[in-house]
């Protein structure tokens, strides 16, 4: 005798200090297809979601900026092979939201191998970013770049290229990240969280905030306990105003760049978060 | 019960048991459920800035390490009496907890700021120690200048019945302290149920306890929220049988704005009004100070702050 099946549908809810809690304000709202059919519901973020992922990105911060960057590589490496694994389930995500079978599929192998690029920067941004300077004196004076802390990333509207460009580089040099997802398309940032965290990844290095940019994004800025800011997803005109906030307590503030993701990502996004240490040795024996 | 049953020294070992073994038995189930209910209270705006001073006024601010060091017993210090340098308007702290070889120190570096100085004393945090040590102990902080001895009670006696030697060990300290204020500490989590810490508490009121304080700190789980309102519950109905007033500190696990504010709302519900001053409540703490000094600039500047723009204690 065979019964019809209740389908069990995913709640969304947000990504902080490495576990799923609905949003303390108890708000959700309904994200559609890009035909305008109903999706999903996703947490609602409020302002001390914000707070409480701030948090959880500071306490993760010692941890992780002390690991040495190859095994912040291998770390980053593991969540690649993690989606590797969920390609079906990414490509799926991403077709209901509206795009083409074969499109779908490309932006996810695209976005995988992004991950495994920057994954491959941990331990070479040292050598890049860093330099052994002359001077005139008898010292060995060297240069080397340091994470400058927590970076709130407010997140583009591209579902998963563009949220992995804009996530894997702050994370890569020992930063750790509060991620504002796409408020039109959240959804595949929740389902990247579960890969996060499924993947060695240590809790509070990344947490993934969905709602209104509008609403989370004054506060991130205005944050004194928020070291940089990446405006990605930021209207033009919302720019101006958040950088002001920021300016507060000198976060770096990285403009929005252009929508093309699946263009050569360069250095860029991850130089912009790194302070630079310089270290005078005395030579000599 | 009479007044003079409830101050004076017990007539024999059976009346002291018999008295604490017929005090009510506390709902656990009810005292759990209460505590968590009044701790949803919403404390927002101008009551909640208001509810931040008062709790600032009310820590004492404890450094009980093996490493402390007089450097850092200063710096303490400095902390208690101007928590903001950048804002002079922060309430000091009411009073800097330490060990007693420290009391020296901190009486130095307080002098003239109206701080107290509470030492732990009686071999804590342990107190299991020879009655003639713990009592040294408490003479000299206070020779040194202590105004505050926080004393442990004997666990292991208490735990075997044996409230008599407890009942002896907080008189003869009280007697030790002279003018000092006592508090009596109960380790909480070592008495295992809320009828031991009610019993405690009537056991330490009776003694002379001009406070009683949950928790060393050093054991889990150190002070909570339904041990605090049992223990509230006795200074109030203590004070109602005989007039006299006993202070509460809880102390140990409260580190965030919110359970402070938590702690407030509990005392204002249990033992009234009159117990919200530091004179008659006190929280130890000390990573709890800075959390609070970081709600206040909230409040002030509309913005988040964060741990970097506070001193380390």
């Amino acid at each position: 005798m065979g019964r019809e099946r209740l389908a069990v549908r995913k709640t969304y809810k947000l990504f902080i200090g490495g576990a799923f809690p609905r949003s303390e304000s108890g708000r959700s709202y309904v994200v559609n297809d890009a035909k305008g059919r109903f999706l999903a519901n996703a947490s609602q973020a409020s302002r001390k979601d914000a707070r409480d992922a701030v948090a959880a990105a500071r306490k993760a911060f010692g941890g992780w900026s002390a690991r040495t960057p190859y095994n912040r590589g291998q770390i980053l490496y593991r969540v690649a092979e993690v989606l590797e694994g969920r390609r079906e389930q990414f490509a799926a995500e991403l077709r209901a939201a509206g795009l083409a079978k074969n499109a779908a599929t490309a932006e996810v192998d695209e976005a995988i191998d992004r991950w495994v690029w920057y994954a491959g920067w941990a331990d070479k941004l040292g050598a890049v970013a860093g330099s052994a300077n002359p001077v005139a004196g008898p010292f060995f004076n060297f240069s080397t770049p340091e994470p400058t802390g927590v970076v709130a990333v407010i997140a583009p509207d591209s579902p998963l290229l563009g949220l992995v460009s804009v996530v894997a580089p702050a994370i890569v040099s020992g930063n750790t990240a509060v991620v504002v997802a796409s408020e039109p398309a959240p959804l595949t940032a929740i389902t990247l969280a579960e890969v996060l965290a499924t993947s060695d990844l240590p809790g509070g290095v990344v947490n993934v905030l969905t709602g209104r940019r509008a609403e989370l994004a004054p506060w991130l800025a205005s944050h004194m306990d928020v070291n940089a800011l990446d405006l990605a997803g930021v209207a033009a005109d919302a720019v101006k105003p958040l950088a002001e906030k920021a300016a507060d307590n000198l976060k770096r503030v990285l403009p929005p760049g252009g929508s093309d993701w699946s263009a050569e990502p360069g250095t860029r996004r991850m130089t912009a978060f790194l302070e630079t240490k310089t270290v005078w040795h005395p030579v000599g024996v | 019960m009479s007044k003079e049953t409830l101050t004076g020294a017990p007539a024999s070992r059976a009346e002291l048991r018999a008295f604490l073994h017929g005090l009510p038995g506390v709902d656990q189930v009810g005292a759990d459920e209460r505590a968590a209910r009044l701790a949803t209270r919403s404390v927002k705006t101008s009551s909640k800035a208001q509810a931040i001073d008062l709790a600032i006024s009310m820590v004492d601010l404890t450094t009980l390490e093996g490493a402390d060091t007089p450097g850092k017993v200063r710096a303490l210090c400095a902390k208690g009496a101007h928590p903001d340098p950048g804002d002079p308007g922060v309430p000091r702290v009411a009073a800097i907890c330490v060990y007693p070889d420290m009391v020296g120190v901190a009486v130095e570096a307080l002098k003239g700021t109206g701080i107290g100085v509470a030492s732990v004393a009686t071999a804590f945090p342990s107190g299991r120690a020879p009655m003639e040590a713990k009592l040294a102990d408490t003479r000299m902080a206070v020779a040194d200048g202590a105004t505050e001895i926080d004393m442990v009670i004997d666990r292991g006696a208490f735990l075997a019945g044996d409230y008599a030697k407890v009942h002896e060990e907080i008189v003869a300290t009280k007697q030790a302290c002279g003018d000092a204020h006592l508090k009596v500490i109960f380790e909480t989590g070592e008495l295992v149920t809320y009828d031991n810490v009610r019993r405690a508490s009537w056991l330490a009121m009776r003694a002379g306890a001009d406070f009683i304080k949950t928790s060393t700190g050093k054991v889990s789980p150190a002070a909570t929220l339904p041990v605090t309102m049992v223990m509230l519950e006795a200074v109030r109905d203590y004070r109602a049988a005989t007039g006299r007033q006993v202070g509460v500190k809880p102390a140990g696990g409260i580190r965030t704005t919110k359970d402070a504010i938590k702690y407030l709302v509990l005392v204002n519900e249990t033992a009234g009004p009159d117990w919200l001053t530091p004179q008659w409540f006190r929280l130890g703490a000390s990573s709890l100070l800075n959390d609070l000094l970081m709600q206040r600039r909230k409040l002030a500047t509309g913005v988040y702050s964060g741990p970097d723009y506070f001193t380390l204690d």
